[in-house]
């Protein structure tokens, strides 16, 4: 009985962990991205989290070129959560290859910079961005955050077919 | 007291509009709500123009929620509409509607929609996605000056 309850245990957290959706985190700043992560884990939010440190690996993960070919390894991803100061190839740019791809035009992009200047905020709406979010200072700040973006775009949002 | 931020909803039911402002109050939201019937409506309200060129009892919006169909003018025509023609690109515009259908979300978002939800079917659904919407666009969400 107790290995029947182990095993439908097992598979549910197998059904989990294959049931997660993607996002693609393009931050240069590690550290951001581990916070980020820790605060999907200490949530149990159920997010896969795949990451990328400029603007060009951003862009070959999303065209699965190179170390990325492989779609097993590195899923094509719901949505991506953008920086836009980035070494090589910054966010901007990410979003304007993006927006002219036809096969990727649609992919929902949200901006997650620690830069609150207007400018920057009406140009990354102006290149397409679907939203813009300020990095936050504090961890519970943070926890908020991603657990709003959990409720919005993985329980409400419905997202363009996969590829 | 903050000034309350402002909803234009573009949808032909006029019951679901009174359960919408209804989910609004409950919420206890800051936020104020306009509703106009039709694309053709959605768009004279975003141009400010006919009966909506009055932007203190009008206001622009921070949000647009759009119903796919719609009579005149239908949601996919008032995205290209706003995203195109307008050159309407800061608008956040989530699109509500009762169709799941692959193709119209893969339209929707290439003609420009943020977001694309699909209606809740109970009173319970409606307020836990006015919770939703008022947390990530009103709360965290940065909107250009």
């Amino acid at each position: 009985m107790e290995f029947f309850f182990i095993l439908c245990y097992g598979i549910l957290m197998a059904a989990k962990v294959v049931n997660a959706v993607s996002i693609l985190v393009a931050d240069d700043d590690a550290q951001d991205t581990m916070l980020v992560q820790m605060a999907v884990e200490r949530a149990c939010l159920n997010l896969r989290l795949e990451s990328v440190k400029d603007g060009e690996e951003a862009i070959n993960y999303l065209m699965g070129r190179e170390r990325y070919a492989d779609r097993n390894a590195h899923p094509f991803p719901s949505m991506m959560l953008l920086d836009l100061k980035m070494p090589r190839v910054n966010g901007f740019d990410v979003l304007d290859y993006v927006r002219r791809q036809p096969g990727l035009r649609q992919l929902p992009i949200v901006i997650f910079s620690s830069s609150d200047d207007p400018k920057d905020i009406r140009r990354a709406y102006d290149a397409g961005a679907n939203s813009y979010l300020c990095k936050p200072h504090s961890h519970g700040d943070l926890s908020a955050l991603l657990k709003a973006l959990e409720d919005y775009w993985f329980k409400f949002n419905h997202f363009p077919p996969c590829h | 007291m903050k000034k309350p931020e402002h909803i234009l909803l573009a949808k032909d039911n006029e019951d679901y509009a009174l359960l919408f402002r209804r989910a609004l109050q409950a919420a206890q939201i800051n936020a104020s709500l306009d509703v106009v019937r039709d694309g053709q409506e959605a768009v004279d309200y975003l141009a400010g123009v006919g009966p909506y060129t009055d932007r203190i009892q009008h206001p622009f919006p921070k949000l647009l929620l759009l119903d796919l169909k719609m009579p005149r003018m239908d949601g996919f025509e008032v995205l290209s509409a706003i995203r195109q023609r307008m050159g309407l690109t800061q608008l956040p515009v989530v699109v509500l509607t009762h169709s799941d259908n692959p193709a119209d979300v893969k339209r929707a978002y290439e003609l420009g929609a943020t977001s694309y939800f699909r209606k809740p079917d109970s009173l319970e659904g409606l307020d836990e996605m006015i919770h939703v919407l008022h947390a990530y666009w009103l709360k965290f969400n940065h909107f250009p000056e």
